[in-house]
């Protein structure tokens, strides 16, 4: 076991280098504190700003933005560190702060910290429905990252569906790449949007932003349909064609609006999942988002629950980028005092503040405006696959509930096994509780999602890395039984 | 599970029974083990004598109810000595163990090779449990419940005991509950088979009951194809078992499941209800499976998880009826071996409750036996 410091533990530890943690880390270090940010990736930018070495931006909203960020970054480089490609596979507590453990180049790395920001982000949230597991059906998140991360446009002929402002962008993204994008299916009614007028005239550059994309699809003619769903996708190995279908306010398929639509590929997203493991790992309390998921519960100064933890971006509720940078800012105003770094300018504070309220009501008047309404759950049929790692049906999932009394979805989990797979039911996990709820004619409480969402390893992990962290282990053969400490192993106790 | 095993036998025995879970089904120390049913870890002495009982009613239970629906398998285990002073000892427990009844067969480093192809070298000998099995645990609880359900019982998930109700003698007639539409539940016995939570519940019927929590991690790796094929331990794994330490205890338990996974224990604390995820338990827990199964070193871990067993100072579980509160019988406190155990104390309760004589004697397992021991 290593430990990646500079001269001594760090002030801050930030967790994730997207807009959020990227702006928490320069501003904590423009204050004084000592800061390292951890992130998977190879470059700063997360999801959000995902961009090739040498990226000029074109294709980038805010890029100005990043650019100052970045510029930020080098500028503080004597106590900001970013620390590229370390995967955080767990944070503890330790007596004078926080140890977060990452994998990097098949190694443990540990970065001890007083306070930590966690800026985890979010993933696509997953509907299943019959032939999502087909190859050529993307997530909406994964078509773009394709995109902005590799230059590789996903596929010819695109269709693309789900709920929520996310989509335009998307398809947009791949018109403008060259893909002919057969249509973006929105199975909402965002018309809904423009009834609150208020929220809407406070953050006008999000607008146009949202403008911005129709009208690049526009010019593709790329059809936007609302109330219209992709409710199963066709192929033998892999996606020929998807079926569209007309779907009421509670996205039941109108009989008869069922019509094939050829296509190579499918990217589907139903708004974002937050990352919230390492907040739970922590014992941060979690609450239920307007949009369903749950979220790290941060108060006024963007602190979790725990003390010392600080939270921003998406992982305390799903927003967008400039929500994010906001939230970044004054969880390193905030924490940097915390550790003893300057004092936060009131007037900052005030001022990023008001912006804050703003950006929420905002992303607020999203979320209620692209709600996920329960009519999705007539498109399964028993044989449709709900956890793709470990093969679970519909039927199964239903079995577990009527056959065997299952109540909640971590009894089902238990019995039939959804989300127990590679991806521990980052992707099933929404859907599975969804599922049950609905066969016990209920909503999924924020609790059921808590039991689907707890993970202390946040993600697979060789175990010979784990075990070389073990004081006990014998660096020189690597292998043999280790004899137990303490025990007399000639001797079998009496009882 | 055992809560579950008592309401499969009272109603196959003609009772009429009324489940209440504080939780979800199976969703505690339940949902937190491996599903075990060994007699490898016993030694003579009453508990081998439960054991050996379970094993074979276990065997009844997966036949009628159908092996493939409880995940049910006669795997086996595999216990291995690192040297030679442990193989000793190993073959001293598997003589005496063979005079109780068990099958043990001991086996030479080459004979351990061939039954665990992707075991360490570094073996000194073995011993083979052919009667060792596992069940699924969250699943068996559930089947046997269904089962019950088919036989007249009420199952109340969710619905938390509260207190007891009391005649004008002082015997338990019922139990009250948090539930609105089953505030009270008249019985003409309860049986108290709570587990890690037992002592609790016998405490609001004011009779003392030592059970304590002996806290548990297990680690689940990625899906394999089948790399272990039995259920592995160490020697030590006994000795643990047995101990009556508060400290730290680790020892080497591996085995594959249907699904795949590797899981791999065993850690042993007394650390109260303390449910934090300590690294360094899953750092020893991920070494000493290295050692013995030197492959694992490059397999991922998906993740871990944690149980509180159910633990009493002898090592005993408390079976039987309650001379300091009549109507209120105990079944928990089976530490570690409850799924193994539950078969036989689901039988011996409706034994007890029948009026048919047990097929045995129940005074190792007797609830007032901590307060006779206390001076």
């Amino acid at each position: 076991m290593t430990t990646s410091r500079a001269d001594g533990p760090y002030d801050l530890a930030v967790l994730g280098a997207g807009p959020a943690g990227l702006a928490a880390a320069v501003t904590a270090a423009a204050a004084g504190a000592r800061v390292a940010l951890v992130d998977a990736g190879p470059r700063v930018g997360g999801q959000y700003w995902r961009h090739r070495p040498g990226d000029t931006g074109a294709a980038h909203h805010g890029w100005a933005a990043f650019q100052r960020l970045r510029h930020g970054l080098a500028a503080h480089a004597g106590r900001l560190h970013h620390l590229p490609g370390h995967a955080v596979w767990h944070t503890g507590r330790t007596a004078g702060g926080f140890r977060t453990h990452t994998l990097h180049d098949g190694t443990e790395q540990v970065v001890e910290s007083t306070a930590v920001v966690v800026a985890t982000d979010a993933y696509d949230r997953q509907l299943p429905f019959p032939g999502w597991t087909l190859p050529g059906v993307f997530t909406a998140g994964g078509a773009q990252a394709l995109l902005k991360g590799h230059g590789v446009v996903a596929g010819r002929r695109i269709a693309v569906a789900g709920t929520g402002p996310f989509l335009p962008a998307v398809a947009a993204g791949l018109a403008e790449a060259g893909a002919r994008v057969v249509g973006v299916f929105e199975a909402g009614l965002p018309a809904s949007f423009v009834r609150q007028p208020l929220t809407v005239a406070a953050n006008p550059a999000k607008l146009a932003e949202g403008a911005g994309f129709l009208r690049t699809l526009l010019r593709h003619r790329v059809p936007y349909r609302t109330r219209t769903a992709v409710v199963a996708a066709h192929g033998e190995d892999e996606v020929t064609g998807v079926t569209v279908a007309r779907v009421d306010a509670r996205w039941r398929v109108v009989p008869g609006s069922e019509r094939r639509l050829d296509c190579d590929t499918l990217a589907v997203g139903y708004g974002f999942t937050p990352q919230i493991e390492i907040p739970l790992q922590l014992g941060c309390a979690t609450r239920r988002d307007i949009d369903g998921s749950l979220v790290a519960t941060a108060d006024a100064r963007q602190r979790g629950s725990a003390p010392g933890v600080y939270l921003a971006g998406e992982v305390c509720g799903v927003g967008g980028a400039a929500l994010s940078l906001t939230e970044g800012e004054l969880a390193g105003l905030h924490a940097a005092q915390a550790v003893g770094a300057a004092v936060a300018d009131p007037a900052v504070v005030r001022r990023l503040v008001r912006r804050r309220t703003a950006q929420r009501q905002f992303a607020a008047a999203l979320h209620r405006a692209f709600p996920v309404r329960p009519g999705w759950l007539g498109w399964l049929r028993p044989e449709t696959v709900v956890c793709r790692c470990e093969e679970v049906t519909v039927r199964t999932v239903t079995e577990a509930v009527t056959e065997l009394g299952a109540t909640d979805p971590r009894t089902v989990k238990l019995y039939a096994r959804p989300g127990m797979g590679l991806c521990q039911g980052r992707v099933c996990g929404y859907a599975t509780a969804c599922l049950v709820a609905a066969r016990s004619g209920r909503e999924a409480t924020a609790e059921e999602l808590r039991g689907m969402a707890g993970r202390p390893i946040a993600q697979p992990l060789p175990l010979g890395i784990l075990a070389a962290g073990d004081p006990g282990a014998d660096p020189e053969s690597g292998s043999g039984i280790v004899p137990d400490a303490g025990t007399d192993e000639s001797s079998m106790p009496a009882r | 599970m055992v809560g579950a095993a008592c309401a499969y036998h009272c109603t196959s025995a003609g009772l009429r029974v009324t489940v209440v879970e504080r939780g979800a089904i199976g969703g505690a120390t339940t949902a937190a083990c491996e599903g075990n049913i060994l007699l490898s870890d016993k030694e003579p002495g009453a508990e081998l004598e439960l054991a050996l009982l379970s094993s074979r009613l276990w065997a009844r239970t997966a036949q009628a109810l159908g092996a493939e629906r409880l995940e049910y398998q006669e795997k086996g285990g595999v216990m291995v000595a690192a040297s030679p002073a442990t193989a000793d000892g190993l073959r001293k427990l598997t003589a005496v163990q063979r005079a109780a009844g068990i099958d043990a067969v001991d086996v030479s480093r080459d004979e351990v090779t061939g039954l665990e192809p992707n075991i360490t070298p570094e073996v000194a000998a073995g011993a083979y449990y052919p009667q060792d099995c596992q069940v699924q645990p969250v699943l068996a609880t559930a089947r046997l419940l269904r089962h019950a359900r088919e036989h007249g019982a009420t199952v109340l998930p969710g619905t938390a005991v509260t207190g007891f109700v009391r005649d004008s003698r002082g015997a338990v007639t019922g139990v009250r509950t948090d539930s609105a539409t089953a505030p009270l539940i008249p019985a003409g016995r309860v049986v108290n088979a709570a587990g890690t939570w037992g002592g609790e519940l016998a405490g609001l019927a004011g009779v003392p009951l030592p059970i304590l929590p002996r806290k548990g991690f297990i680690l689940v790796t990625e899906p394999l194809p089948r790399v272990v094929r039995h259920k592995v331990y160490t020697a030590e794994y006994v000795a643990n078992v047995a101990s009556g330490d508060a400290g730290l205890q680790t020892s080497v338990v591996v085995e594959g499941t249907r699904a795949g996974t590797v899981l791999i224990g065993a850690s042993r604390e007394r650390v109260g209800f303390d449910r934090s995820v300590s690294l360094p338990v899953l750092r020893r827990l991920a070494a000493q499976a290295i050692g013995v199964f030197p492959f694992l070193a490059e397999v991922a871990l998906l993740r871990s998880y944690l149980g509180f067993r159910p633990y009493c100072p002898d090592h005993l579980p408390v079976i039987g009826a309650d001379p300091r509160a009549p109507g209120l019988l105990h079944a928990c406190g089976h530490e570690g071996a409850g799924i193994g155990l539950s078969a036989a104390t689901g039988h011996l309760i409706a034994q007890v409750i029948t009026g048919a004589a047990p097929d045995l004697d129940l005074a190792p397992f007797r609830p007032e036996r901590f307060e006779e021991t206390t001076v």
